[in-house]
């Protein structure tokens, strides 16, 4: 089995492969927190739906970096689905409702009548759960993967304790003079550009569960944002990390199989919260 | 002139209103209560002293340097912090987590800034306690201690002794009054009658009339005689 991995190692695709999905893994996980906890994870599915009939699109333009559709398409819909959802709560989930419903039957409308490929279905189900592996990545996509997470990281650490404040207490920080606004539009475009880039390695129907499934876990076993994001981070990583060898040795699909991972994981601390609570 | 002046405020959401023609004013170093019924508009009055709310009219004026962002308040229990994962040391901190002059990093003094009000409140021994598995006095006292942290002038509490015990909600008072003794203004949300009378200097009466008095004029008057026999 060793020898099998060490050969594919040898391939550069394979070592992108495998960099690109820690670095997607690590961004996901991020916001996690934050999106389960300002109930922001409606808006988070919406995009997703939103992404992927942008990525139909784009497929039947015959664009080469998809992404270069699919992002600035995905930034907009998330700053207009936040401006609906601050008004009113809502009309805020029937948009986001509205918004994905229909991208998803626009998405496969427009595929189903342009596309070209004999292999319609494949594509589909390939946007949907993600390819079967991400070695069919291309190296322009590679290389924007790669700079997006960064991006993503920096914010991120630059604006942590603004995204607690914002976060835990939204009104406060209102109250004592934070742009709380701006740092919404912030988190929303940071989402955004997490979801596009979570694409690439589950497909758009299972990035939620990359985004939630790690936060969910670290919030059975720690207690403070400190720890939980960075156990979120951490255990996050390591489910890709394990997902993406599985899929490579066992030939199984990448994104279904990282996500079981990360199901996996949370039942595994669930199990640990539970005896954690027990002992006191 | 004052900290606080509010002339013909009305106050509401949308175009309903909820409490209209509030006259009052705040002076430096005032324990102001605001008492009435459930529902005569307490919390939007905060809100909108708060500036997380419009005025439907009127004005609220701030002087003698205030700022209107200068003002901690600790909020009426909300639904999403009972379950969020997260130190007291990090909500307290959270308190200087203000406007764009702050840096994006907490300083050292920021750091002992924090460790003095844990101090001052009496819990310090919770610094790394999780928030949410706290009795309910002692969140209180952490939401407290994040106010303070915004600000040293003023403080706006809404009810912060619900669903206290005896003890507890004593225990509370006594630290409002201390603080207000060192020089921070107090204004305080209550259902408490009695305390009101007990601790405040002035007193706000929201219902059908809004009545602005000193305690002693709320005392000698009608509304504040019946208030206090039933
Ligand atoms: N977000 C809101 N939207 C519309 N009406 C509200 C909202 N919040 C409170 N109200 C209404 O405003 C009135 C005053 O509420 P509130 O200020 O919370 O009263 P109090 O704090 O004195 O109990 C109530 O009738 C309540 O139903
Ligand atoms: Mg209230």
């Amino acid at each position: 089995m060793m020898d099998k991995l060490s050969l594919y190692m040898q391939y550069p695709m394979v070592r992108y492969a495998f960099i690109v999905g820690i670095l997607i893994a690590l961004c996901s996980s991020l916001l996690g927190v934050t999106l389960v906890l300002k109930r922001f994870s409606f808006i988070g599915d919406g995009l997703s739906h939103v992404a992927f009939g942008a990525m139909a699109i784009a497929a039947v333009l015959n664009f080469t970096n998809e992404t270069l559709i699919v992002l600035p398409v995905t930034i907009v819909s998330a700053i207009l689905l936040l401006r609906t959802g601050a008004n009113t709560k809502v009309k805020g989930d029937a948009a986001i409702a509205m918004i994905s419903v229909g991208a998803l039957a626009f998405g496969y409308l427009l595929m189903n009548i342009f596309s070209t490929s004999s292999n319609l279905t494949g594509d589909v189900c390939s946007t949907l759960f993600g390819s079967l592996s991400i070695l069919t990545l291309t190296k322009s996509e590679v290389t924007l993967c790669i700079v997006l997470s960064i991006v993503v990281l920096i914010i991120f650490i630059l604006f942590y304790n603004k995204i607690f404040s914002v976060t835990f207490d939204e009104d406060f920080a209102k109250a004592t003079g934070s742009p709380v606004e701006g740092y919404n539009l912030l988190i929303a475009v940071v989402i955004a550009v997490i979801i596009v880039l979570a694409m690439n390695l589950v497909g758009s129907l299972l990035i939620s569960a990359l985004v939630i499934f790690p936060a969910l876990s670290a919030m059975r076993l720690f207690k403070s944002f400190k720890s939980v994001t960075i156990f979120s981070a951490v255990l996050s990583v390591v489910c890709a990390f394990s997902g993406l060898l599985i899929s490579v040795l066992a030939g199984t699909p990448t994104g279904s199989t990282i996500v079981a991972v990360d199901v996996l994981a949370f039942f595994v601390c669930c199990i640990g919260g539970l005896f954690k609570g027990a002992k006191g | 002139m004052s900290l606080i002046k509010v002339k013909d405020l009305s106050l509401g959401y949308d175009s309903k209103v909820v409490a209209k023609d509030l006259n009052f004013e705040v002076n430096m170093g005032d324990y102001l209560c605001i008492v009435g019924e459930n529902g005569s508009g307490k919390s939007t009055l905060m809100k909108t002293l708060l500036g997380l709310r419009k005025p439907l009219g009127g004005s609220i004026e701030f002087g003698d340097g205030l700022k209107s962002t200068d003002i901690g308040y600790l909020p009426q229990q909300s639904i999403v912090q009972k379950d969020f994962p997260a130190s007291v040391y990090e909500i307290v901190i959270s308190g200087l987590c203000k406007g764009f002059s702050k840096s994006l990093f907490y300083s050292k003094r920021d750091k002992e800034t924090v460790l003095s009000t844990l101090e001052r409140l009496g819990i310090s021994s919770l610094k790394h306690r999780c928030y949410r598995e706290l009795s309910g006095g002692q969140q209180q006292r952490v939401l407290l201690a994040r106010a303070l942290c915004a600000t040293e002038k003023i403080i706006l509490l809404d009810e912060p002794v619900a669903g206290l015990d005896p003890v507890a909600t004593k225990e509370m008072y006594d630290t409002i009054q201390d603080l207000n003794k060192d020089g921070v203004t107090v204004i305080m949300i209550s259902h408490d009658i009695a305390a009101a009378v007990k601790y405040a200097t002035n007193i706000l009466h929201m219902g059908d009339d809004n009545v602005f008095s000193t305690k002693e004029e709320y005392l000698n008057s009608e509304l504040g005689r019946n208030f206090s026999e039933s």
